[in-house]
This record gives structure tokens, C-alpha cells and sequence, in this order.
């Protein structure tokens, strides 16, 4: 009996030896010659292989920034400017800062806005459903609501409001990667400029249809009206094919354009208090806008009441959510 | 118009569902189950009951709490494997056996990986096998209980046991039958002993016939099953008769008929393809036969099914079904 | 033995309700919409201004490219407007909005009724002829006919293949045509035929159809007896089961040829065309009559028996006019399909105008099309079954919702023909067809984004 104890233990112990020098010989005959400072680099990696930086994962992008001659091209969205200082100082190269971006829904088709004028009975995926056709609502360029943002986003970033059908972004967890952007079949979501304090002004519409058109299907509709193209100081405003776009390089954040959107479509979001109109003609000044004490010393104007609340209610409500996720 | 539904085409559908196909497989085994009442009496009814009941219960719970996904016993299919696991044990295995087998076969083989249609392995032939593997000695007494016809209790074993131990101590087959009074009526009707679902041969096939008629299974595997044991133990037979047993002795007892017709033809378990199928049943008759000629086991059709229910992946790659337009 | 494809397949019920109901002409509506883009292809380009007038039959529309097709105006009146309108799925396309006045139709076209049988020699005239008119495949695919006529000079074809099958069920449009205008059918095919130089023409049709079977023998058989070129033209009779129509499917069902996976039938020697594109035809050849009607069916079980139509419809015509003519639609309707119940296409705009290759207006109910819950794919193999192209549809799901494309492409994935088979089948009401058209969609632009940069 105890010698077959003795045995098993001999046998046993002598096959794993063994096998370990089996497996110390193949991997050193096998072993694939790299730069070890690819490992270097990986490591300060955030690793999740979200594919943000156009390589097919974060050894791809590592690999790339080694072999590159500088760091121009490569840039990792999700971990953003501190990884990158820390890429740079293993390969000993410069970097230049980035801004940092964050993903921005174009459309506020609420249900409320935007009433639903059929019912998709298909696949529950907005690929699928742009494929047959416009949509369950009278907008054809609007968000289908099925979620393929929210299944592509690798950093639960996204997620559907069930009361407006609307993808949301938590602003926190996002990381500007862009999948979302990619996932989007009508080219709704955008990466913008995630601004000072997170402070941005979008317009969130991209209704290519005549202001009638777009206005029956979506009461929060830009209808290409052209009042924010030419209240903006910076001419960062263009009104082109019935949509405005605010090129976040040339905003300062006024936001006198969130004031004379007559549908409400421009938001401004984590600003401390409502957009109102500044007094009337003096020269601009953009800075006392941004301030909140500004703001509020301004008298209140001679903007009609009713297209007032609409153009704050909006922005009001996206204030609050964004506040919701910070916590 | 009340609503307008839009989804891609096809817009009709055929009149079929999961739970309309389990719940045909019940009623195909519904002659079994009323052979096996009449002839086993309470301790039928008892191991039936308490193995369906367990089987639903632990599916409702696993879904319920450990899944926390919707209830998935709506689709009969724990059912399915409730009178299958019964019909698959001795008629006097105790109820708490019953109880273990049904908690294995949904508990471990079903919601383990991942609930209907992601299991490898028949979750009533893998139970009964582990009760063979764990309890042999209540799976293997054959002691037959008092039912409403034979009202005396007996004991005995198998044919295909009695044979095996018969062929052990050297007898012919000749002497083995002429002692044991058997005939092939016998086989068809009501057989002298077995697992509860395995005593008639007649009730299985008008099962078996049903299935067909309600195109809930095609033919080819149990088809192919039987073929290949005509002809691997016609072979044997014609070679020496007095050793082997046989073609119709091999079909009509033991589980190759409840295997071929109900466990071989699970769709989750079996092959895609109809070459595929083929080849399957032809794995399953030759294992089977196999094993009862040469293995220790007197029978081996659940061994054989589920041998081959591990190789379905296989084949599944290997016999695809023929493409149009490539050769 | 009658004849029919060889893998896979279902049988739904036909539901011919409307099979019994003669072809009466819709009248016209104040405004007619004509699509430019009312076949496959580049977008017909519009020749018209608004404020111009335009006769019945005039050319509005000329080719975007080597594949597109002329549109004719279906009315007389004065042009509105020009530009995008919404189509039956919400998108955009170019239309032309005709006011409508009674008809003056276009010199050169001959609208009496004699029927003219003898077949004009020059091939080259002949195809002028279909391509002038505008004439589509009016099968579903709307590719232009002219094309498929000539096929490039290394391919020959051997059989034309006239596709009377109609295995969608519901659909009672070629029924008709084949019962009330038999013989210009058959001499559309004859007129096929000669540009194709083919000594055989084949019109397969269903078993379900026996009286279009018997007058379309018997067309045949007074034409061969009474004029020249009619040699070689037969009726065949086929198994009902679908997609027996699908291109593919009748040529195996005919031929017993597959064609190669990326192939055109032309590469097995067939040319396919629908009967109502054969009698498109016949009256863009022998009456220089653009392709500006087309026969429509108005169905559904929801809908009384006497509100079972075919209708001969100009294009243009907006549908909720021809619902509204037909008695509005039913209540108890959920869904409007134009074409049949597997490969039609749902209706969210009933503003959108008819086209040449509408079929139908089908009115379901809920019962009857609303999508049951998705559960677990339970491998019973039914879609593998049911495939008429052998792929494994569960497969080719699964690896769709993951994105595999090489594994896509492996198997086969390019090769669906979106028949719908596997989706009608499935027992966990699995939105097969809805995740593989869309990844096919895919692979095949990969695949040509990777063969492009070699040519």
C-alpha cells in the first residue's frame, strides 16, 4: 500500500517536471521576437480594446505608437491625455494636449415632441430598422430608439430614457471613443468638445426637412430658421440644407443662441442657470454671460413668454439630468 | 386602422412554436406513459409525478432566482424531460432517486448552460446515467411493482441483462430463451421488464407515428439508428448465432426504440443537417450495439446518445447541409 | 412527376381570395406623384420643369446610368412640381406631381385593341423598343428588361424562362393577366425570345393555377398554329410550393441547373422574366405603349369578398387612393403590404404613390402579422430546412448578432435570397431574416470594397 503511495507521488512528480521542461523548451523555441517596449507601452493602457483609437485594441494602438515617429497620429480617446503623457514618457516623445470629447445625441424627438405615427414591429436593432425604412415617426432623420449606441458603448457610458426613447449619455463615464458614432445609422450622435466645466451649446436636431416639414413631425425640430446664424457673435453658426451646426471650435458659449431658437432645438448643457437674452445692443461680451451672476442680473427682456419656456424648458430638463449623473 | 405595424418581411408566420412542439412530444409519449401505469401501478404514477413536478419547479427556480430572466416553463419543455427521466427509470426505483435524477437533468445539464437549446447533452438521458453511475443499485433492480393487471409484486431482470449474465456463465442463447419462456409478442405488447417507458414496443412507435404526422421530427435519425443495428448485430448473428443476439431481439428491447424515438431526435442535441442526422444515428446504433456485445453494461443506447451528443458540434461543421449553386 | 426546386422550401396557405375577381381599371386622381426611381439601378433623371406639359406617355424621365430605365408620365396635365418625395418607407425620392386632365396620349403609341402577332425581325429595333418604354421586371426586382436581354456576347443563352409561378400567396395579379391576356403574353415571350435567339422558352406555372395553365396551353397552341416564331414556347406545370418565383428556384425547377454562388442566370443559360413583364413587352414592342400600367391586387382576410380586386393602375397613382376607391381600409387591419405576404414590403407611407412594380395592397391583421416574442433557438434545424438556398440561417444569425464577417462569408451568407423561409418557420420566432439581410448587406459591400482596387 504505501509503496504505491510512494510510486504515485514518484510518477506524478517526475511527469510534471517533466512536462515543465517541455513547456520551458517550446516557449523558447517558439518565442516571437517584439519590442519590449510595446510591452511598455501597454501596460500604461487603459486595456479595454475598445477599438476608439481606429487600432483593432490597445496592443494594436501600442505597437503603432512605437513603431510611429511621433505621437501626432495616435491618440487614445479613453484614457485621454494623461495616458498619453505617460506613452510619450516611455518612448521619450512629445505630446501635444487634446481636448477632451465627449459623445452628444443630436435629437430630442421625444415622445412628447416627436408622437409616433407607426410601430416597428422588426428586430429591435436601429441598423435593421434604417435598413427598411424611415422610421416610426414623421422625421425621417430622427433617433430610431432601438439602442445600438447603448450596445456599442463598452463603458455602459449609454443608456435609453424609457420616457423619452432617447439615448442618454452619462458624461462621467464617457470616454469619447466614438463607437457610438460609428453605431448610429442616421448619424445623430457626435463628438464635440466636451467644453470648460463641461459647459457646451449643440444644436440637438439634425432634420434636413423644410421648417413646416420638420416642425409638424417634431416640436423640438430645428426648422433652418437662420435667427441663431445670425444672432452668433463668432459666426460659428451655419445654417446649410434646413439645420443649423454650431462648430464647437468657434462657440464661446454665449448662448445667445439657445435664446432665439424659436423650437428650442439648441441646448446648453451644465450651465449654471437658464440662458436669458442680455440686454439689448450693447456690444457683446461673452464673458459676462458665462458667469452666473451676469446672468442673472440681466434684466428680463422683451422675448415673447411662450417661445421663451420652450427654448429653457429643454434646456432646464438637461440640466437636471446632467447634474443626476455627476452625483 | 387602429395602429400601423411595420417590420420587415416575411409578415406571416407558420403556425408552429416551441411550446406547441413540446407539448406534441408529450402527448407522443403518452402511450408509453399509460402502458407503464397500467402495468407498474402507483409506483409509476408516483415517479412520474415526482419527476415532472421537480423538473418544472427547479426550472422556475433556477430562472427565477439564479438567472432572474423570464420563466421559460410555459414552453413544456421541462415537461418533455420530466416524463422522459421517468419512463427512463426501474419501475421500483424509490421516488427521492426520481427526485435527484430531475434535479441533475434540469439543475445541471439544462440551466447550466444556459437553459433550452444551449445543452449538449440530453438532460434525460445524462440524468438517468448519473443515477446509473451514482444509485447503481436502485437503477439497476429490475423487481417489477404490482400494477393493475399483474397485481403480484415480482423480481427480475432484463432481457437483455438476463442474457448477458446468461452468455457470462456460458450458456447458448437458445437455452437462455427456452428458460426464460420469452417471445417476440412479448416484446411488442408488454416486455417482461425494463425501465417504465421501455416495455412496449407498440406504444413507443404510435408515438413515434405522431411525431411524424405532426412533422414535429423527421425520420432520418431514428431511422438510421435502426438500420445500423439491424445491420451490425444481423452481421454478428448470421457469424454465431448461439453468442450474438438477434436484429429484431436488439431492436425491440432494452431502450434502443425510446432512445431512437425520443431522446436521439431532441432537436437541441441532435444534428442540423439531414446527412448530418444520418450520421449521427449511425454513431448511436453502432455504439449501442457495441457496447451490449462487448462492453460490461447489458444495455447501452443512453451511453451510446450521449457519446455521440458530445460530438454534435462536429458534426455540425462537417455535414453541412448541401448549398445551392456550390458543389 | 411535376417539377419544382430542389433544397428546401415551405408551403404556406395560397390564399388566392382574390383569384376570382376580373382586372377593372382604376380611374385617374386629381395629382398623380411619378417616381424617378421606380426600378434597380441609378435613379432616372427628370426631364421636366415644373409648369410643363405633358401628354400620356411622354418621357419624363431619362437613364442615371447603364442600369436605370426611362419613366413616362401616366397622365395628360401640367408638371407641378419636381422633387424629393416619400416614398412608402418615409425616404426621399425624386417625384414628378402631374396635375391631371383627361388623357391625350403620345403620337406613335397605338391604343386600340388589335392584337398584333406577327414579330419584327430586327433584334436591335426590338430592344430600342423595350428600352424607349421603359420596360422593368415587373417580377419584384424591377431590373430593367433591355439589360437582362443583352446579356454580354460570351454568355449565350439557351432558355428563357417565363416565371407565371406566383408562389406568394394572396397575389392574384399574373393569374389574371395569364386568364385575360394570354396571348399577349405569349407573344411577349415570343418577341424575348428572338432578341435572345433561344430556340426554347419555358412559362412555368403553379399546380394551384389549372385554368391559367390551360388558357396560357391553349394560347400557345393557337399562336403556333396561326403565326411564325412561336416554335419551342411550353407550359410547364409546377409543384406548388415557395419560393418557387425566386429566380434561382425556377431555373433548378426548370433546368435542374444551380447557378454558382455570385452567379447570373445567364452563366447556366437561362434568362428569367415575369409574365407581366413579357406582357409589358408585347405592348412596349407591338404598341410602342410605354410601361405606364400595371395590374394590382386589393386583398387581405380582413376584406369582404366583394372589395377583392384587381385593379389596372396608372403609376403615379397615390395608394391611399386606391384604398380609398377600393372602400378605405378595413378596421380590423394593422399592416398594409405592398406585394405578397414573404417578401412584400410593410407600408408606413400610404401617401406614397404606386409604381411599376407595385403587385399589391395587402391589408393583414394583427393576428395574422404581429411579431410573437423572440425565445430560445431551440436547433430544431426547421430554418436549415426550409432554406431554398441550403445556408443555416441559426448559424448565420448568431454570427451576425456577433459580428463575425469572415465566418458570415464562409458561410455563405451572400448567397440568401431574402425569401423569408426561415424566418416563416422558426418555431422561437427568431428574427432570422431581419439580422441576415442586414449583415449580408454588409458582406457583400466588403466583399466588393475588397475585389474593387484589383479591376
Amino acid at each position: 500500500m504505501t509503496t504505491t503511495i510512494i510510486w504515485t507521488i514518484v510518477a506524478v512528480t517526475l511527469m510534471g517536471l517533466l512536462l515543465a521542461v517541455v513547456l520551458y523548451l517550446v516557449a523558447k523555441r517558439f518565442k516571437v521576437e517584439e519590442d519590449p517596449r510595446i510591452d511598455e507601452v501597454e501596460k500604461v493602457m487603459p486595456g479595454a480594446n475598445c477599438g476608439g483609437c481606429g487600432f483593432a485594441g490597445c496592443r494594436a494602438f501600442a505597437q503603432s505608437c512605437v513603431e510611429a515617429p511621433n505621437l501626432d497620429n495616435n491618440f487614445c480617446p479613453v484614457g485621454g491625455n494623461e495616458v498619453m503623457k505617460k506613452v510619450a514618457a516611455v518612448l521619450g516623445m512629445e505630446v501635444t494636449e487634446k481636448a477632451p470629447m465627449v459623445a452628444v445625441v443630436r435629437c430630442n424627438g421625444t415622445c412628447e415632441n416627436r408622437p409616433k405615427t407607426n410601430e416597428y414591429s422588426g428586430y429591435q436593432s436601429c441598423k435593421v430598422k434604417a435598413a427598411l425604412y424611415s422610421g416610426d415617426t414623421g422625421c425621417p432623420f430622427g433617433c430610431l430608439g432601438c439602442g445600438d449606441c447603448v450596445a456599442a458603448c463598452q463603458f455602459g457610458a449609454l443608456s435609453m430614457d424609457p420616457v423619452t426613447g432617447l439615448p442618454v449619455v452619462d458624461e462621467e463615464k464617457c470616454t469619447g471613443c466614438g463607437a457610438c458614432v460609428k453605431a448610429c445609422p442616421k448619424n445623430i450622435i457626435e463628438l464635440r468638445n466636451k467644453g470648460p466645466k463641461g459647459r457646451r451649446v449643440f444644436v440637438s436636431c439634425v432634420n434636413k426637412d423644410k421648417g413646416a416639414v420638420a416642425r409638424k413631425a417634431c416640436k423640438a425640430a430645428c426648422i433652418g430658421c437662420g435667427k441663431c446664424e445670425k444672432e452668433c457673435p463668432f459666426g460659428a453658426i451655419t445654417v446649410e440644407n434646413n439645420v443649423a451646426y454650431i462648430d464647437f471650435n468657434k462657440c464661446r458659449l454665449c448662448r445667445k443662441c439657445v435664446v432665439v431658437c424659436p423650437t428650442g432645438a439648441i441646448h446648453d448643457v451644465n450651465f449654471p442657470a437658464p440662458a436669458q437674452k442680455p440686454a439689448p445692443k450693447p456690444a457683446p461680451k461673452p464673458a459676462a454671460a458665462e458667469t452666473p451672476a451676469a446672468a442673472k442680473s440681466v434684466p428680463v427682456t422683451e422675448t415673447p413668454a411662450e417661445e421663451k419656456q420652450v427654448a429653457e424648458k429643454p434646456a432646464a430638463e438637461n440640466n437636471e439630468k446632467n447634474k443626476e449623473h455627476q452625483i | 386602422m387602429n395602429k400601423v405595424l411595420v417590420s420587415p418581411s416575411p409578415h406571416i408566420h407558420a403556425d408552429v412554436s416551441t411550446a406547441g412542439i413540446m407539448r406534441d412530444v408529450v402527448i407522443a409519449l403518452l402511450p408509453s406513459v399509460a402502458v407503464s401505469i397500467v402495468y407498474y401501478g402507483w409506483s409509476s404514477v408516483m415517479l412520474l409525478a415526482v419527476s415532472v413536478i421537480t423538473c418544472i419547479l427547479v426550472e422556475y427556480l433556477v430562472t427565477r432566482f439564479l438567472l432572474k430572466s423570464p420563466s421559460t416553463i410555459g414552453d413544456w419543455s421541462a415537461a418533455v424531460t420530466g416524463v422522459l427521466l421517468a419512463l427512463n427509470l426501474p419501475p421500483a426505483c424509490p421516488w427521492w432517486v426520481a427526485m435527484i435524477g430531475a434535479i441533475f437533468a434540469i439543475g445541471v445539464v439544462k440551466m447550466t448552460f444556459g437553459g433550452l437549446g444551449q445543452n449538449l447533452f440530453n438532460p434525460a438521458i445524462a440524468a438517468r446515467v448519473f443515477l446509473l453511475v451514482s444509485f447503481p443499485v436502485a437503477m439497476t433492480n429490475w423487481a417489477r411493482p404490482a400494477g393493475f393487471i399483474n397485481v403480484d409484486a415480482t423480481s427480475g431482470a432484463t432481457l437483455l441483462g438476463t442474457v448477458k449474465e446468461g452468455l457470462a456463465k456460458g450458456d447458448t442463447l437458445s437455452q437462455i430463451f427456452a428458460a426464460n419462456d420469452f417471445s417476440y409478442l412479448q416484446t411488442l405488447f408488454v416486455n417482461i421488464g425494463g425501465s417504465a417507458g421501455e416495455i412496449s414496443a407498440i406504444a413507443i412507435l404510435i408515438g413515434f407515428i405522431y411525431l411524424l404526422a405532426r412533422k414535429v421530427i423527421r425520420p432520418h435519425i431514428t431511422l438510421s439508428i435502426w438500420a445500423t443495428v439491424i445491420v451490425f448485430s444481423g452481421i454478428f448473428w448470421l457469424i454465431n448465432p448461439d453468442q450474438y443476439t438477434d436484429p429484431l431481439f436488439n431492436l425491440l428491447t432494452g431502450g434502443v426504440l425510446l432512445g431512437s424515438v425520443f431522446m436521439a431526435t431532441d432537436y437541441v442535441t441532435s444534428p442540423m443537417s439531414t446527412r448530418g442526422g444520418i450520421v449521427f444515428g449511425v454513431g448511436i446504433g453502432l455504439l449501442t450495439m457495441l457496447i451490449r456485445y462487448f462492453g460490461s453494461y447489458p444495455e447501452g443506447v443512453s451511453f451510446a446518445i450521449l457519446i455521440m451528443n458530445s460530438v454534435v458540434p462536429l458534426i455540425n461543421k462537417a455535414f453541412k447541409q448541401k448549398k445551392y449553386g456550390r458543389a | 412527376m411535376k417539377k419544382t426546386f430542389s433544397i428546401g422550401g415551405v408551403h404556406p396557405n395560397d390564399s388566392k381570395i382574390a383569384a376570382g375577381s376580373k382586372i377593372e381599371t382604376l380611374p385617374l386622381p386629381k395629382t398623380v406623384f411619378i417616381s424617378m426611381n421606380q426600378h434597380l439601378g441609378a435613379p432616372a433623371k427628370p426631364t421636366v420643369a415644373p409648369g410643363d406639359r405633358v401628354k400620356t406617355g411622354q418621357i419624363i424621365g431619362e437613364p442615371g446610368g447603364f442600369i436605370s430605365a426611362y419613366v413616362h408620365s401616366s397622365v395628360t396635365g401640367t408638371v407641378k412640381s419636381v422633387g424629393p418625395y416619400k416614398d412608402l418607407a418615409g425616404n426621399y425620392a425624386v417625384h414628378v406631381e402631374i396635375a391631371v386632365e383627361p388623357d391625350e396620349w403620345m403620337d406613335g403609341i397605338d391604343t386600340s385593341a388589335t392584337l398584333v402577332k406577327e414579330i419584327p425581325e430586327d433584334r436591335q429595333f426590338i430592344v430600342d423598343r423595350i428600352k424607349n418604354n421603359g420596360v422593368v421586371g415587373l417580377g419584384g426586382a424591377t431590373f430593367p428588361t433591355h439589360v437582362k436581354l443583352c446579356p454580354p456576347p460570351e454568355k449565350k443563352a439557351e432558355c428563357l424562362i417565363l416565371n407565371g409561378a406566383e408562389c406568394e400567396p394572396y397575389l392574384t395579379s399574373d393569374y389574371r393577366i395569364m386568364l385575360e391576356q394570354s396571348e399577349k403574353i405569349v407573344i411577349g415571350a415570343a418577341i424575348m425570345k428572338k432578341v435572345l435567339g433561344v430556340s426554347r422558352a419555358v412559362i412555368g406555372i403553379e399546380e394551384n393555377k389549372p385554368e391559367a395553365v390551360s388558357k396560357m396551353s391553349a394560347a400557345v397552341a393557337s399562336l403556333q398554329s396561326s403565326a411564325k416564331g412561336y416554335d419551342g414556347i411550353e407550359v410547364m406545370v409546377l409543384k406548388k410550393k415557395y419560393p418557387q418565383g425566386g429566380e434561382k428556384q425556377l431555373i433548378d425547377a426548370v433546368m435542374h441547373r444551380q447557378v454558382k454562388s455570385m452567379g447570373l442566370p445567364i452563366d447556366v443559360g437561362a434568362v428569367v422574366q415575369n409574365v407581366g413583364t413579357s406582357l409589358a413587352v408585347y405592348d412596349a414592342v407591338q404598341k410602342n405603349m410605354p410601361l405606364i400600367t400595371n395590374v394590382l391586387t386589393v386583398t387581405g382576410t380582413c376584406l369582404p369578398a366583394s372589395r377583392q380586386k384587381n385593379y389596372l393602375f396608372r403609376i403615379g397613382v397615390p395608394l391611399s387612393f386606391i384604398a380609398e376607391y377600393d372602400g378605405g381600409i378595413p378596421e380590423e387591419a394593422v399592416k398594409v403590404v405592398s406585394g405578397g405576404p414573404m417578401m412584400g414590403k410593410a407600408i408606413s407611407n400610404m401617401e406614397a404613390t404606386a409604381l411599376k412594380g407595385s403587385s399589391s395592397l395587402l391589408y393583414l391583421t394583427e393576428e395574422q402579422t404581429a411579431r410573437k416574442p423572440e425565445s430560445n433557438c431551440i436547433r430544431c434545424g426547421k430554418c436549415v430546412e426550409a432554406c431554398p438556398m441550403g445556408l443555416e440561417p441559426y448559424l448565420l444569425n448568431k454570427l451576425a448578432r456577433n459580428n463575425m464577417m469572415d465566418d458570415l462569408e464562409q458561410n455563405a451568407i451572400q448567397d440568401c435570397i431574402e425569401c423569408g423561409c426561415c424566418l416563416y418557420s422558426c418555431p422561437a420566432n427568431i428574427p432570422l431574416l431581419d439580422v441576415i439581410r442586414v449583415a449580408k448587406g454588409e458582406v457583400i459591400r466588403a466583399m466588393r470594397a475588397r475585389t474593387a482596387p484589383k479591376k
